[in-house]
């Protein structure tokens, strides 16, 4: 993502390299086993799930369906993995680094593979999954790489006669629980911490989206991780993912996905063990345009903002905030860009918009839809399914929206764009923040003061000035109240994954 | 030093030792600016010798003031807002010095080879400890690049405070002889990795490995003029960095005595900012209860490792009185173990000192140690009729007054003193202007505590010495140095 300096094209691919990479026709050689100690396991059940290529709505292929004894057995390797004297614990840390740097070096030369996967296992367009997921995901990986040997305690000077010293150790077993809209990316973020900072993990994809983290395993054994540092179960959330959650001998859950869920398993921790617990829910993210804006570049940030990845982002800006003197304006040009917003086959290279991952979603968002036409908003653009067979679904806008109708509170997570009116800024803050989500916000002005304040007072993890989506592995990225606990990526990402002791030595006598 | 190689792991294993390049070629011997090779604006050239035969190598560019003006323009405009330098993405950086790291890999064996014959160093430590300790300085540096933070900061009033850290600017980088190769990655990997940009003037004994890194800036694909590598002398070439007005900070790693003109210079000229790795007459205390073999071997190694010419070599050995005669007895066999010789050679154990005028001053401090009443117990002169070789030479009964217990050496020559409380030795530890690193041997916690913060050294070792790693930092209390590497 980064080449361009902050200006990252919210959706758009970087269309200046030359030449345009091909997805790859034929996928040999998947991986659709269970990965436990660097080897491919049959589930303990013998039942297999299928995945489906939400495009087509064919199956892809089938995969072995890991459910609580598969999860054990992957506990087991991964606490195995970790004992004392044990390989990954004797390794010195820039081996770690150098482990992490040569995955990257690898999912480098797969990529246009691993881009091919995800774009079959997604729906997502293949030339955003090359330069997007693939990009974010090596440059996580290699931003991790060089934290490995720079995770430092400290020496405090305590009253009396003490030596005293921190030191930043690895949480243990950490279990991931990851979501289908950037399912490799996703992983990245939790693995690359994770792994930098020591730990081994469980890993349980989203049952939608496995093809691309099972992929990774054969990467993870060939790069030459130990047996157990990493294990990837395939499965369902109330089998696989709830057998992780409460499992006695996982020390630290990291969730993406909804907020319901998530509140399942900080629950479950609880009820457990009390593993620590990292959560990255759902948002309801305000983009708020001020009527000095620069208002084609916030059109079209806003546009993508919310259309990106079919909807389908934690990030979507799903509550646009138009000041009043420009908000014709503005909708008119919304509404152009939406209708021109091309929809169709991921793996044709001019696509910006494939289809909904599931059947569950897409009916989802059609009912709400539904209930902005019932609820009394003014239907701009789109507002229906593309064709009879399919997931597909024409990119919406509403104008005229209020705050109290469903589309302006639930996070939809489709191609819909709600856009309301603003008078003042004190009016705004206070309705931006009337949400228990506080994942990101966006603020287009020019005014430098104004700027500022909307970045203090705004309740989000995360707050984009003329700009949507600037993420980079160098920024902790995270929610405010209900869209998560705790931070992922930059160096707050480590505080995630190590655990703090303290040693405190007697002295005999006081020492300066 | 260090175990390595567990399973699974790639990187940490010592690699097999290869036999030294035959015939090796000297590529570079020109002044590098903006990524092009010049001749001198003098026309001038120096001769750089191999200490084992004195033989020259071949002729090298004499940089003076006018080169160095030339290097700092380009680093200057290298360093403008909006080049290319400039606007790079942090972690960009980040890559050029871990592909810089691959090269390095890549042509190890060329540069340990050109590090032996340039320096006297064996090649069994140039290729395993020198290299090695290189490409891990330059991967280490590489994963900090877009990790310098900054903070926000809850002023008072109605502001908005950040702190930025920026890039100091053009940085004149000074390097000593002793270990050619591996102090120019550690100036270069962090002044690079932060943002700027760099005038390094190497030794006049060993310029040959900097100048080949230069070729492997180019390829790594470092823009011009972020490295500028001008050979020559310090009164020339070094003296004009340290003066120059638009330097803003010079980084220096030799003698105090050089360390202090330049600090002098740095503040006459432009108030540069200033790194300094000095000297060091560094303390090695051994307690009764240590680990009597283990202390033995650190302490030999601590002192003769590279001919004796460490800025930390444990020159000033405090061994506790009741197994004091013991272990001088140890540490004379030890040193008594060498073949000396040819340092490319396989089997060698020692090479020679680096020039006529360090094995001349040495032979006067050994002189000086009988005169004062030393016990020479071994070695006490030079050996061989060709090259800078010097006998491995053990004084015991040093008293604290005596020169070879003052003044740094720098050469094959240690020194056994006795002590008997713990008072007393931490006081004679202490008792110098130098301050750069210390260790001590016992396996009694509160005493290695005591120590740890008794002692006035910017490195204690416990139970060990010259344990490095690019994670630690390093530097001098009082007149061994300003600053910290690493």
């Amino acid at each position: 993502m980064a080449a361009l300096n902050g200006a990252v094209e919210n959706g758009q691919p970087d269309k200046k390299v030359p030449p345009l990479p091909r997805p790859l026709r034929s996928l040999e050689g998947k991986y659709t086993k269970i990965f436990i100690n660097n080897e491919w396991h049959e589930s303990t059940s013998g039942k297999k799930f299928p995945t489906y290529n939400p495009s087509t709505l064919e199956k892809i292929c089938d995969i072995e369906e890991g459910d609580k004894p598969d999860v054990d057995n992957a506990v087991e390797a991964a606490k195995a993995a970790f004992q004392r004297g044990s390989p990954w614990r004797q390794m010195d840390a820039p081996s770690r680094g150098r482990l992490l740097h040569k995955l990257a070096d690898l999912l480098e030369r797969d990529r246009a593979t691993l881009a091919t996967l995800e774009t079959m296992d997604t729906g997502k367009p293949f030339l955003q999954a090359y330069f997007i997921d693939l990009e974010g995901c090596i440059k996580t990986l290699r931003y991790y790489a060089g934290w490995a040997d720079k995770i430092q305690g400290r020496t405090i000077p305590v009253d009396e006669n003490f030596v005293c010293f921190t030191r930043h150790e690895p949480m243990g077993v950490c279990g991931a629980i990851t979501p289908w809209n950037f399912p490799l990316l996703m992983l990245v973020w939790k693995m690359a911490p994770a792994l930098c900072c020591g730990n081994t993990l469980v890993i349980k994809p989203a049952e939608q989206t496995p093809l691309t983290s099972l992929y990774i395993g054969s990467l993870i054994k060939e790069v030459g991780f130990p047996p157990g540092v990493v294990n990837i179960v395939p499965g369902y959330g109330p089998t696989a993912g709830a057998a992780i959650s409460t499992h006695d001998s996982i020390d630290k859950i990291a969730f993406t996905g909804s907020t319901k869920v998530g509140k399942l398993i900080k629950e479950a921790a609880s009820k457990s063990n009390l593993k620590r617990v990292t959560l990255e829910l759902g948002g309801k993210n305000p983009c708020i345009v001020c009527a000095d804006a620069d208002l084609d570049l916030a059109v079209e940030c806003a546009h993508q903002g919310v259309f990106f990845n079919q909807g389908q982002c934690c990030t979507a800006a799903s509550r646009v905030f138009v000041e009043e003197q420009i908000y014709p304006e503005f909708v008119k040009r919304s509404v152009e860009f939406a209708k021109k917003r091309l929809v169709g086959d991921p793996f044709d290279a001019r696509t910006e918009q494939g289809p909904q991952i599931d059947q569950k979603q897409f009916d989802k968002i059609l009912e709400l839809i539904e209930s902005g036409k019932k609820e009394g908003a003014k239907l701009e653009c789109g507002g229906l399914a593309i064709e009879d067979r399919g997931l597909f679904i024409k990119p919406t806008v509403f104008s005229e929206v209020t705050d109290n109708m469903r589309i302006a509170k639930e996070e939809i997570f489709g191609p819909v764009q709600p856009i309301m009116k603003f008078k003042s800024i004190e009016e705004v803050i206070r309705r931006a923040n009337s949400t228990e989500y506080g994942l990101t916000a966006a603020v287009f002005t020019k005014n430098l003061d104004r700027a500022l304040t909307l970045a203090s007072a705004l309740q989000s993890g995360t707050v984009w000035i003329n700009c949507y989506n600037a993420l980079y592995a160098q920024a902790p990225f995270g929610g405010f109240k209900m869209s998560g606990n705790g931070r992922e990526l930059g160096e707050y990402a480590l505080a995630e994954y190590t655990e703090v002791k303290t040693v405190t030595i007697k002295l005999s006598q006081k020492s300066p | 030093m260090k175990k390595q190689g567990s399973d699974g792991n790639p990187a940490a294993v010592m690699p097999a030792l290869p036999e030294p390049l035959k015939d090796l070629k000297i590529k570079y011997t020109k002044i590098f600016i903006n990524n092009e090779w010049h001749d001198s604006v003098s026309g001038k050239k120096f001769a750089v010798f191999n200490p084992a035969n004195e033989e020259k190598i071949c002729e090298v560019e004499e940089g003076d003031k006018a080169d160095v003006d030339k290097a700092v323009k380009a680093a200057r405009k290298a360093f403008e807002l909006g080049s290319t330098w400039r606007t790079m993405d942090a972690s960009e950086r980040g890559r050029l010095l871990n592909k810089l790291a691959d090269l390095v890999e890549r042509d190890r064996l060329i540069l340990a080879t050109m590090e032996t014959i340039d320096g006297g160093k064996l090649f069994s430590t140039a290729y395993l400890m020198d290299l090695g300790a290189c490409i891990k300085t330059l991967r280490y540096c590489a994963g900090w690049a877009d990790k310098i933070h900054g903070r926000t900061v809850p002023m008072d009033g109605n502001f908005f405070t950040f702190t930025r850290h920026e890039p100091i600017g053009v940085c004149g980088q000074i390097i000593p002889w002793n270990f050619p190769l591996l102090m120019f990655v550690w100036k270069i990997a962090p002044a690079l990795c932060c943002g700027n940009t760099v005038v390094v003037k190497p030794a006049e004994q060993t310029p040959l490995s900097a100048l080949y890194m230069g070729s492997l800036i180019k390829e790594a694909g470092f823009p011009p003029g972020v490295v500028n590598i001008v050979p020559g002398f310090g009164p020339t070439a070094g003296a004009a960095i340290s003066h120059h007005m638009d330097i803003d900070k010079v980084a220096f790693t030799g003698s105090t005595e050089v360390g202090k003109a330049i600090k002098e210079a740095a503040g006459k000229s432009n108030l540069k900012r200033v790194t300094l790795e000095l000297g060091g007459k560094s303390p090695n205390i051994i307690f009764a209860d240590a680990d009597l073999d283990a202390a033995v071997e650190f302490a030999h190694i601590g002192l003769f490792y590279h001919q004796g010419q460490c800025c930390m070599a444990g020159s000033r050995i405090f061994v506790e009185e009741p197994i004091y005669d013991e272990f001088v007895r140890r540490s004379i066999e030890r040193a008594k173990r060498y073949t000396l010789g040819d340092p490319l050679k396989p089997g060698v154990q020692q090479g020679p000192q680096i020039d006529k005028k360090q094995f001349k001053k040495i032979l006067e401090l050994i002189e000086s140690g009988k005169k004062e009443g030393a016990k020479l117990e071994c070695g006490g002169g030079p050996w061989g009729d060709k090259g800078y070789f010097i006998q491995p030479t053990v004084f015991s009964n040093v008293t604290d007054d005596m020169r070879i217990a003052k003044e740094e050496i720098f050469g094959p020559v240690q020194q056994i003193m006795k002590f008997k409380t713990v008072d007393e030795v931490i006081k004679r530890a202490n008792n110098t202007t130098y301050g750069l690193a210390a260790a001590i041997f016992t396996k009694d916690i509160d005493k290695a505590l005591t120590f740890a913060a008794a002692l006035q050294a910017g490195t204690v070792w416990v139970n060990c010495y010259s344990a490095f790693s690019p994670q630690c930092p390093f530097g001098g209390f009082k007149m061994s140095g300003n600053g910290r590497e690493m």
